[in-house]
C-alpha cells in the first residue's frame, strides 16, 4: 500500500520533472529539474528492489553528469545567447507530440510485443536482475557483452573525437613554458 | 518504558538522533580542535577566554576548561543563530538559500550506512550502524558526490566574480578526485570477495580486517594496500575541499571562495557540513583501511562491554585521522589550481588504474 504512495510520488516527480526540464527559460533550471527526475528514476529503482541499479543512476547522472552540465552552462553564459526561433519550437512540440501518440498507439494494439523479455533466466531467488553488484557484474560480462563492448568502444571514439576538436594544436616554438593559465 | 523501546520506529528515531547528535558534537569540537592545533602549530594559545558563568567559576576546573576553550563552540553556534542575516541585493535569491542546505544534507545523509562498532552476543554479531544495507560504500560515494551541487549554486547565486570562481573550480576539482578515490576502492573490496561473499558492505570489510596473517600481522587493509591508502586519503581531502586542496575557498586570491557572500547560519551550514564531511570521511576511511575497530592482537568481548569499546576505538581513530587532516592543513602551503588539476589527472588517476590491475593479477595469482 505504501509502495503504491511511494510508486505514485516517484513516477509523478520524474515525470513533472522531465517536462520542467523542456520547459524552463532558465538552463540552470532545466539542469536542477533535470537532478529531480534522475531522483525520482532511482526511487523507482528502489521501488523495483534494484538498489545496485538506484545508487548508479545517483553515482553517475546526478553526480557527475548533471555537475558538467552545470559546469558548462555557468561558463558559456547562455543567457546572452541567441533565443530559439519559433518555427523550431513549434516542430520539437510537433515531434514530441507525434512520438507520445505513436507510443500510446502502441501501448494500446494487443499484437505488438513489448520489449518484456528482461533476462528471466538470471533472476536469482525472485530478485530483479541487477538487484545486486555480483548479479549485475555476471550478466553484463556474459549475457549482453557484446552490447557492453560497442557501447564502451562508442565513448572511447566520443571521448577522442573531444580531445581533437577541444585541443588546439600549436607550433613548438610560439609555446610559452609555464605559461599563464 | 518497554513499550517505547519495542516499538521499532521511535527505537530507531533516538538511534538517529543519538548518532547525529553525536557526530554535530564532533563538528562542533573538530572546529576547536582546529583552532588549537592551528594555535599549538604557530606557537599562539588558540581561544582561551569564552566562559560559561556557573561551570567557568568552579575553583580549579573553571579556568582550566576556559584555557582549554571547552565553551568556545558554543560561543560559535550562538554567534551563527543570532547573528543578523542581510541578504545581498544582487543574488539569485532561490538557488541563494538552496545552496547551503544543499550542502548539508548530503554530508548528513552519509552517516546513515557508516558502521560503527559491533554488538556480540551469544547468538552472534550485530552492527552497529543505522542502516546496514548491502550496498554501503556506493551509497556513500553517490550522495556524497552530491555535495559539490551547494558549492557550485552558491557559487552562482552569489551572483560575483570571486563566488563563482570558487564554484567553477570545485566542480573541477570534486569531479576530477572521485574517479582516482572510486578506482583505489576496488582492490579493497576485491581483496576481501572470499570473506564477505564479494558484498559491497562496509560492515563485513571491517570484520574481515579482524583476522590476523600467521596470527602475527593484522589484516587491516592499509598494511598490504598502502599505496590505494594514500591515493583514498589524498581523494579525501580534495573531496573534502581541505587544505592543501582548499581551491574553491582560498582565501588569499578568491577573498572566501563560494561562501563570500554568506553570513550568520547559512555560512553555518556550510561550515558544519564541511566539517561532517571530513568526520564521515575520517570513519570511512578507518573502517575501509584502518580495521575499523578492530584492535591488532586483542579480541574485543561480548556483551555491552564490548560494544562500548569497539566504538571507542573506532572513535579514537577517527580522530587521529581528523587530526591529521588538521595537521596537514596547517603545514603545507596551498596548491595552485593548475597544480591540482595535473596531480589529479596526470599523477593520481594513472596511479590507481595502476594500483588497480596490480592487485587484480595478485588476487588472480593468489586464487590460483
Amino acid at each position: 500500500m505504501v509502495t503504491d504512495w511511494l510508486f505514485y510520488f516517484f513516477a509523478a516527480l520524474t515525470v513533472i520533472a522531465g517536462f520542467l526540464v523542456a520547459l524552463s527559460r532558465s538552463p540552470v533550471n532545466a539542469a536542477m529539474n533535470m537532478i529531480l527526475s534522475f531522483i525520482g528514476i532511482a526511487g523507482l529503482f528502489v521501488l523495483l528492489e534494484t538498489f545496485f541499479l538506484a545508487v548508479l543512476q545517483i553515482l553517475v547522472y546526478a553526480g557527475a553528469i548533471v555537475v558538467l552540465f552545470l559546469f558548462i552552462i555557468m561558463l558559456i553564459d547562455p543567457e546572452r545567447l541567441p533565443k530559439p526561433h519559433k518555427l523550431s519550437t513549434i516542430g520539437s512540440a510537433l515531434v514530441a507530440a507525434g512520438l507520445t501518440a505513436g507510443w500510446f498507439a502502441v501501448l494500446q494494439a494487443p499484437t505488438v510485443a513489448l520489449p518484456t523479455k528482461v533476462a528471466a533466466e538470471s533472476f536469482t531467488g525472485g530478485r530483479a536482475p541487477a538487484a545486486t553488484a555480483r548479479v549485475f557484474g555476471e550478466v553484463l560480462f556474459s549475457q549482453y557483452l557484446l552490447p557492453f563492448e560497442v557501447a564502451g568502444f562508442l565513448l572511447l571514439i566520443a571521448m577522442l573525437g573531444v580531445i581533437v576538436i577541444s585541443k588546439h594544436y600549436r607550433p613548438a616554438t610560439t609555446r610559452k613554458e609555464g605559461g599563464s593559465v | 518504558m518497554d513499550f517505547i523501546l519495542e516499538n521499532p520506529l521511535i527505537l530507531a528515531l533516538i538511534k538517529s538522533l543519538l548518532v547525529v547528535g553525536v557526530v554535530m558534537g564532533m563538528a562542533a569540537y573538530a572546529v576547536l580542535a582546529e583552532r588549537k592545533v592551528c594555535g599549538w602549530i604557530q606557537g599562539r594559545p588558540g581561544p582561551n577566554r569564552t566562559k560559561l558563568p556557573l561551570l567557568g567559576d568552579l575553583p580549579i576546573i573553571g579556568p582550566f576548561l576556559t584555557r582549554l576553550g571547552i565553551f568556545q563552540p558554543m560561543a560559535d553556534g550562538l554567534k551563527f543563530l543570532v547573528k543578523e542575516e542581510p541578504t545581498p541585493g544582487h543574488v539569485k535569491r532561490f538557488y541563494y538559500v538552496l545552496a547551503p542546505i544543499v550542502s548539508f544534507i548530503p554530508a548528513m545523509t552519509t552517516m546513515t550506512v557508516l558502521p560503527f562498532g559491533l554488538w556480540k552476543t551469544a547468538d552472534g554479531v550485530q552492527p552497529l550502524v543505522l542502516a546496514n544495507i548491502d550496498i554501503g560504500i556506493l551509497f556513500i560515494l553517490a550522495v556524497s558526490s552530491l555535495g559539490v551541487y551547494g558549492i557550485i549554486l552558491a557559487g552562482w547565486a552569489s551572483n560575483s566574480k570571486y563566488p563563482f570562481l570558487g564554484g567553477i573550480r570545485a566542480s573541477a576539482q570534486m569531479i576530477s578526485y572521485e574517479l582516482a578515490m572510486g578506482l583505489s576502492l576496488l582492490p579493497v573490496f576485491m581483496w576481501f570477495a572470499p570473506e564477505t561473499g564479494g558484498s559491497l558492505n562496509l560492515f563485513n570489510i571491517v570484520q574481515a580486517q579482524g583476522n590476523h596473517y600467521w596470527n602475527v600481522i593484522p589484516q587491516w587493509t592499509v598494511f598490504f594496500q598502502p599505496l590505494g591508502a594514500l591515493i583514498f586519503l589524498v581523494s579525501l581531502f580534495a573531496e573534502t575541499n581541505r587544505a592543501p586542496f582548499d581551491m574553491p575557498e582560498s582565501e588569499t586570491d578568491l577573498v572566501a571562495g563560494f561562501n563570500t557572500e554568506y553570513g550568520a547560519f547559512k555560512f553555518g551550514l556550510f561550515f558544519l557540513g564541511e566539517y561532517t564531511h571530513i568526520i564521515i570521511g575520517s570513519g570511512v576511511f578507518v573502517a575501509l583501511f584502518l580495521g575499523g575497530w578492530n584492535l591488532p592482537w586483542i579480541g574485543l568481548p561480548a556483551g555491552i562491554l564490548g560494544a562500548v569499546l569497539s566504538v571507542l576505538v573506532f572513535l579514537v581513530k577517527t580522530c587521529a585521522l581528523i587530526f591529521l587532516f588538521i595537521w596537514v592543513r596547517w603545514t603545507l602551503p596551498r596548491f595552485r589550481y593548475d597544480q591540482v588539476m595535473n596531480l589529479g589527472w596526470k599523477k593520481l588517476l594513472p596511479l590507481a588504474v595502476a594500483n588497480f590491475v596490480l592487485y587484480l593479477i595478485l588476487i588472480a595469482l593468489i586464487e590460483s
